[in-house]
């Protein structure tokens, strides 16, 4: 016979399984039909009516398609490395140190966090205007409007996930580091830096997945020539909606998933040692 | 921690970069809508500082101001439903079973590793006309309708099916904020949820309260700081959205966020897109400071 339900066991209740299914299959619906119909070989999207990879073919060869990809990664990668040391030495700082205007470089720091990104995104469309930031130069340096952006936007987000990891961090190892004849360098090389290697990663992963998924400041701080991945789909979808675009998200979805994976492997190892 | 005078090289090496990128690329991009907002227009691109305070006046104007409620109205509405549709999902994953707790933790997660706009995009094709909600409302039709013609009721459910028009309206943009922003839910609830001391629930439980009761009276009255926390990570971009709504809206779901960007984008009037920005901005701040009140509120009560 079956135990009774006990008071706290609710994932035992018929109503909250229910509901999880349901909330469940809201979230997981549109992404599964959206996959399964990039498999469609129905142009209108609405019918199946056979399997067929073709709209894959078609957007592995929609050369404007390839390019946005390339640069949505690019500008990613760039910028997941400057938010990481730039994120990480800003947490260090505020860390370590005491100095006047200590709270207000820590509100000014979490305001990108907080702000809707539409007003960031304007600002930054005006300030390029304005200041005549260049334009038309050669292939990556073109990005270099959008990579800034996502920099402002994701350095932030490092600074906090490094400085959560650096509270449980006892500083008399350094202390120690330095007693037994250590350098500055050489004890933030061999000391602290192992330490934050958890927080360094994870924030990592976070601006690497905020930067591909971003499309408001991408969308105001890119131009003809700089299309991301995201923008393109958008205006792939403002036009037309058709299977191609279901493939081509479906590939951005499992490159997400998967650097998620590798992400996430990478940063069990360490668990050890914190 | 150190006073910086003791170190000041190492000090300006750790704070320097962020505190130069904050300033160059952030404060004072916003500085200068701000500026804007107090501006005038002369000639298609310049912009004069004047100190006007007609741009705020124009931004104030009925037809913006109803703008505005309209946003607010649909961010708390999709931050209410948010609220619903989360709680007993966190609450049950806190209470699932050890090795079930991770996998459904992955399950919330995962589609948001997926980018918004393609998970936008993928509402369009469940809420469209001839879309798959729409399908399975006419499944249902059709089996009522099979149900009801012998009893000779047929005729009560019209003689064909009209299918109903789920995209294009308010209706559809909350739905699409509440599906792109429900894991921001989930996992503050979560976080505070497992943290709660247990004994609490069994206590009240223990002593003859309902589970309802207990729910409402305990539960919920413990798990603020987590509600506060979920609801500012979705009421925020909620309030400033306009992907979801150009997208998944119809002509009059226009919200605050696409009236920004009409002014800055096609409309070229930056002096009351910066207005507009910056009335937004000051929403926010008042989330925020709500925010800041409720938890020093709850700290005072719990001393």
């Amino acid at each position: 016979m079956r135990r009774p339900i006990g008071p706290l066991e609710f994932t035992r209740r018929t109503w909250v399984r229910l509901w999880l299914l349901v909330v469940f299959v809201f979230l997981y619906a549109p992404i599964v039909v959206l996959v399964a119909f990039s498999f469609n070989q129905s142009r209108r999207n609405i019918v199946w009516t056979g399997f067929t990879t073709d709209w894959y073919g078609r957007a592995l060869n929609n050369a404007s398609l390839i390019e946005a990809f390339v640069n949505s990664i690019v500008i990613a990668l760039i910028s997941t490395v400057f938010s990481v040391i730039i994120g990480g030495l800003l947490a260090l700082g505020l860390y370590r140190f005491r100095f006047p205007g200590k709270p207000v470089l820590d509100g000014a720091s979490a305001l990108p966090i907080v702000i809707p990104e539409i007003c960031m995104g304007v600002a930054l469309l005006v300030f390029y205007a304005r200041v005549g930031w260049p334009t038309g130069l050669p292939w990556p340096l073109n990005l270099s409007s959008v990579i800034i952006g996502h920099i402002v936007f994701s350095f932030p987000f490092v600074a906090v996930v490094v400085r959560a990891r650096m509270e449980g961090f006892d500083r008399s190892l350094e202390e120690a580091s330095k007693d037994l004849g250590a350098s500055e360098w050489q004890t933030f090389w061999n000391v602290t830096l192992p330490y934050m290697k958890t927080g360094l990663i994870a924030g990592a992963l976070l601006a690497m997945t905020l930067s591909l998924d971003d499309f408001v400041i991408t969308f105001f701080t890119s131009g003809p020539d700089t299309i991301t991945f995201p923008v393109k789909i958008y205006s792939m979808v403002r036009q037309s909606v058709t299977p191609e675009v279901n493939a081509a998200s479906t590939i951005l979805i499992l490159f997400t998933v998967a650097l998620t994976i590798i992400a996430l492997r990478l940063q069990k190892p360490s668990e050890g040692i914190g | 921690m150190e006073n910086w005078r003791q170190q000041p090289w190492v000090f300006l090496t750790f704070i320097a970069p962020g505190a130069l990128w904050l300033l160059l690329f952030f404060l004072i991009p916003l500085g200068w809508i701000w500026l804007f907002a107090v501006g005038e227009r002369q000639g298609p691109v310049d912009i004069v500082v004047t100190w006007t305070m007609s741009n705020y006046a124009e931004a104030l104007q009925p037809i913006y101001l109803q703008l505005f409620f309209k946003t607010l109205w649909i961010a708390i509405l999709s931050t209410v439903v948010c609220l619903v549709v989360a709680f007993p999902v966190a609450l049950s994953i806190c209470f699932a079973p050890e090795r079930y707790k991770n996998i459904l933790l992955l399950l919330v997660i995962l589609p948001f590793w997926t980018n918004m706009l393609i998970r936008t995009y993928a509402m369009i094709a469940m809420l469209r006309q001839n879309g798959f909600l729409n399908d399975g409302i006419r499944g249902v039709w059709t089996a009522i309708k099979f149900l009801l013609t012998p009893v000779g009721l047929g005729g009560l459910m019209g003689d064909q099916f009209q299918p109903l028009n789920l995209l294009y309206n308010n209706a559809a943009v909350i739905l699409g904020t509440v599906y792109v922003y429900l894991p921001f839910m989930v996992l503050p609830l979560y976080a505070n949820l497992e943290k709660l001391d247990r004994s609490l629930i069994e206590a009240s439980l223990d002593l003859g309260a309902s589970q309802v009761r207990t729910f409402f009276e305990v539960i919920v009255k413990l798990a603020k700081p987590g509600i506060i926390s979920g609801v500012i990570l979705v009421f925020i971009p909620a309030l400033g959205t306009f992907l979801i709504s150009d997208l998944l809206g119809g002509p009059d779901s226009q919200l605050i966020g696409n009236v920004i960007e009409r002014q800055f984008r096609a409309a070229n009037n930056l002096p009351l897109g910066a207005a507009l920005s910056f009335m937004l901005l000051y929403l926010t701040f008042i989330a925020l400071a709500l925010r800041a009140w409720f938890a020093a509120r709850g700290e005072r009560s719990d001393a």
